[in-house]
């Protein structure tokens, strides 16, 4: 069972009472860009065996978005944190580090 | 290889079966070969098998990083059908089972194939609408035998269904006849076989952990027990398509998800025919042990731990009580989940990828039991031709660039 804790009411939502929403931090593109640019948004994944962040919804709370840093092969869970940023927190990205030391990075 | 039939029986039965052969070898690998395929699931056997049978091309190794079959060929419900809509993927399932339909007997291994029937309920008007499209393209794709039967002729098959609801009253069901179960490790097993046979290596507990190749061509790849080299290369890993892609210097569009099933308790023979809701999304068939084999939805997020989320099973198995009011009091054995590769648009890919001679068959998703012989077939096809026949051509990587998706998900309202 995955527990997330929300950032924005402080509640520790079990999966049940969340959506999950895919790939974090993905670059997005608009009108004029090229079917690559258009692929890599819409279908182009990392699906990392590790580390990976996305997107939740908590959706039987609050109601809102936000972004968590979870283990993919091992269901660790490095923290959560609100959706309004373009990158991961500091904090979070030291904690990853210490945890995976041979981690590269999130880009 | 001494072949399998009633006289090996009779003779091994006179001496003490002491003379029953190893079923396949387990060689150490060459330093190369003409082909290299990774992943000895029952796509990469299927496509071994048929680079051997179709093109004769038989200096072939089959790399797996556990055991053969272990994966998600050995972790599956078994359903074959080949009611879908689209040309392309009715094409490619139908080749399938139409394989499916001689396997032992190609093989020479009893792969158990059971055409037991297979049933799509209609639970809502738009699936009712759905399934009669769907019988519609089939007749006109020459799929045979697929039909719409109303709730009577549903209860006729299935007597312990529930089709009154009240939430989910059964209005109709697509069916073919044609459909139904095999052994999933059978399957591996006898794949296996045949392509040792052929001469073929299967490389067991060996990971492949890089891909190395020289001015664009593959050249080989790099092993938990060393280098092996290759002329062509064929990804067939599911769930780790990914990581390989990576490997090989691309990135697919492809995320892993955990499938789950289970297994009743043995029972006594109460359903004969595989029984398919997916508005409910549960799906369930009797095994020849007894067991009912039980089947839902993937879990929403990214997973590689073969463990999926209790609330899926819970939602799955509510809903099949309530079809099926006798299961009420049966006890689980088992449950088990596998790594699934889904793609954009829930269809499979066979395609080049961007590195020369270097090819991959993956993102079956939920649904690759039934399609390992079309698969192997199509990606064997590929492989030895270097361009891929009618059976892969819309099943190719770019068809996300350019938007030509094969859209099954829709057409099924959910993973198929």
């Amino acid at each position: 069972m995955l527990l997330l804790e929300c950032p924005y009411c402080g509640v520790k939502a079990e999966e049940t009472e969340l959506s999950p929403g895919g790939e974090a931090h993905l670059k997005r593109f608009g009108p004029g860009s090229t079917a690559e640019e258009f692929e890599a948004y819409m279908f182009a994944r990392k699906n990392p065996k590790g580390v990976h962040f996305e997107r939740w919804r908590h959706a039987y709370g609050c109601g809102k978005w936000f972004l968590a840093a979870r283990c993919t092969a091992t269901l660790e869970v490095f923290g959560t944190y609100p959706a309004q940023t373009t990158e991961p927190p500091a904090d979070i990205i030291d904690k990853i580090k210490a945890k995976r030391p041979d981690w590269k990075g999130w880009k | 290889m001494k072949r399998y039939s009633v006289f090996a029986i009779a003779r091994e039965a006179m001496r003490y079966h002491q003379g029953w052969e190893k079923a396949w070898r387990a060689p150490v690998p060459k330093a190369a070969y003409d082909a290299i395929i990774v992943g000895a699931g029952g796509h990469g056997l299927a496509t071994a098998y048929y680079l051997g049978k179709n093109y004769g091309i038989t200096n072939v190794a089959v790399i797996e990083k556990g055991w053969l079959g272990g994966g998600n060929t050995g972790r599956n419900t078994t359903i074959i059908r080949s009611n879908y809509l689209q040309d392309c993927s009715a094409a490619i399932y139908d080749k399938a089972l139409s394989l499916y339909e001689n396997l032992s007997q190609d093989l020479n291994y009893n792969v158990m194939f059971s055409p037991r029937g297979l049933l799509m309920l209609a639970q809502t008007h738009h699936e009712v609408r759905g399934y009669k499209r769907t019988v519609h393209a089939n007749a006109l794709q020459g799929i045979s035998k697929t039909e719409w039967i109303g709730p009577e002729q549903v209860k006729e098959l299935v007597p312990i269904m529930n089709i009154d609801g009240p939430r989910y009253p059964v209005l109709g069901a697509l069916y073919q006849p044609r459909g139904g179960t095999a052994r999933h490790d059978a399957v591996a097993w006898g794949l296996a076989r045949a392509c040792s046979d052929m001469g073929m290596d299967i490389i067991q507990q060996t990971e492949v952990t890089g891909v190395r190749s020289e001015q664009g061509q593959v050249v080989g790849v790099e092993t938990s027990r060393g280098f092996i080299g290759c002329k062509k290369l064929g990804i067939v890993v599911a769930g780790h398509s990914g990581q390989l892609a990576e490997m090989a210097g691309f990135r697919l569009p492809v995320e892993s998800l955990a499938l789950q099933a289970l297994v009743s308790e043995p029972i006594k023979p109460c359903i004969d025919v595989v029984v398919m809701a997916n508005t409910v999304h549960g799906y369930m068939s009797q095994s020849d042990k007894g067991e009912l084999v039980i089947g839902g939805g993937t879990d929403g997020f990214n997973n590689f731990t073969q463990r999926g989320s209790f609330h899926h099973i819970e939602e799955t198995l509510r809903a099949l009580v309530e079809t099926f009011p006798i299961i009420s009091r049966v006890k689980m054995l088992r449950q088990w989940g596998g790594i699934v590769d889904m793609t954009g648009d829930r269809s499979p890919i066979i395609s080049k990828t961007p590195l020369g001679n270097c090819f991959i068959n993956c993102g079956w998703g939920t649904g690759g039991f039934k399609a390992i012989p079309g698969s192997g077939w199509a990606m064997a096809e590929l492989m030895a031709k270097g361009e891929p026949g009618p059976l892969a051509a819309e099943f190719n990587m770019w068809r996300f660039r350019e938007g030509q998706f094969i859209d099954e998900s829709v057409a099924a309202g959910v993973a198929h």
